[in-house]
């Protein structure tokens, strides 16, 4: 399954998923805590060291950065017109929260889904008390993973039949065929499931992603 | 407790979410702006599924977006987006569709499309913008009297979404394949 992860031999793409969020979480709450400026510019330092670390392409870093920038700075600029706040203030609240999503966007392109998904997965453990089931949590993860280009396979089939009998612009149309279809699939895979002997009342059923 | 169906239901609607994001945007005749349906996608998860697979449904997706999969419109996804100034519009999906679930189960049980409008707006349209709105201030710092003033825009596109997911609903009840408690 393709996902935004880069792949490039570098120390960065072999920390373990959970180190990288971790460190994520650390930084983007002391980013909060301190004054913009300092928090912005320890941010940014720390996000290009890690940019150069995991030896990523700038541009195709920054690419994902655009629209969320793009926005922050409507948004600010949009406040320091009516507030009449100044321009600094503006650029370094844009430039706190663009490092934030920067630092947050490296993490995506240097961890692979399936090792994210793995680190979902045991901090399920930890919600066992409350009554989640890890191992149900990760069958669903790892069967929704697998439906995805199933159901969007089957989203452009219905459209397509729906445009050949010229009825495409009525969406009740398209979404009624599309859930009966869907409900049908499930009575179909639920056998499917069952007849290689899966049993939801196993409580350490861990069938591997 | 989850049975076997009841896993293969959550993962199938988190999966049509991540399919709708993939399909282009559907055009509305009457409507200058295409609508991208995964806000529909929530809405149906809670009026077909009900509150708690409904909710899980939506969990799933956004944990997988979150993982790293570009699920959402437009071939986005990642942690940045959803730390980014519209993060919370998408990370109250999991909670309106609950909500939508838990609305449905009492008051829309059965194939009348008002009622399950009602609840869809309810679950599907006021959750997702009492997500996303103090999200939008909080990120942003947007007042919030200005965040909701601009959201009002996507109120027409979601208020129609919500009536398709009512029609949709509504036809897969009278087709009877699904009882809401399952």
């Amino acid at each position: 399954m393709l996902g935004l992860y880069l792949h490039r031999e570098s120390v960065i793409h072999r920390l373990p998923a959970g180190a990288k969020l971790g460190g994520l979480l650390l930084v983007t709450v002391a980013v909060l805590a301190l004054p913009s400026a300092w928090g912005a510019l320890a941010a940014g330092l720390i996000g290009a060291a890690v940019l150069v670390a995991a030896r990523l392409p700038a541009a195709r870093v920054l690419a994902e950065l655009r629209a969320p920038v793009v926005m922050l700075t409507l948004l600010f600029g949009f406040q320091a017109l009516l507030a009449g706040g100044g321009w600094e203030e503006t650029a370094i609240a844009v430039a706190r929260f663009a490092t934030l999503i920067l630092l947050a966007t490296l993490v995506t392109l240097t961890t692979r889904v399936m090792d994210m998904v793995d680190l979902f997965e045991r901090l399920f453990g930890l919600l066992r008390p409350v009554g989640v089931n890890p191992a149900k949590m990760a069958l669903m993860l790892a069967l929704t993973i697998r439906f995805i280009p199933l159901l969007g396979e089957q989203v452009r089939e219905v459209r397509m039949a729906q445009r050949a009998r010229g009825v495409e612009r009525n969406i009740a149309a398209l979404f009624v065929p599309l859930l009966v279809k869907i409900l049908t699939m499930a009575d179909d895979l639920t056998a499917a499931l069952e007849a290689r002997g899966y049993d939801p009342a196993e409580p350490e059923t861990k069938n591997s992603t | 407790m989850l049975s076997t169906r009841d896993l293969v239901l959550c993962a199938l609607f988190a999966a049509l979410l991540g399919g709708l994001g993939m399909a282009p945007p559907i055009p509305l005749g009457f409507l200058p702006v295409p609508v991208t349906a995964q806000t529909l996608g929530v809405m149906l998860a809670g009026t077909i599924l009900g509150a708690k697979r409904g909710g899980i449904a939506a969990l799933l997706f956004v944990l997988l977006v979150a993982a790293g999969l570009p699920l959402l419109a437009g071939g986005r996804g990642g942690i940045g987006v959803l730390m980014g100034p519209t993060g919370g519009f998408v990370l109250s999906w999991p909670v309106a569709a609950f909500v939508t679930g838990w609305l449905a189960e009492r008051f829309a049980t059965n194939a009348n499309p008002v009622r399950l409008f009602a609840v869809s707006v309810l679950g599907g349209i006021l959750v997702v913008y009492a997500g996303g709105i103090p999200w939008l201030w909080l990120v942003a710092g947007l007042p919030i009297d200005k965040a909701v003033f601009g959201s009002l825009a996507f109120v027409p596109g979601d208020l129609i979404k919500a009536g398709v997911a009512a029609v949709a609903a509504s036809g897969v009840r009278r087709a009877g394949i699904l009882p809401i408690h399952a």
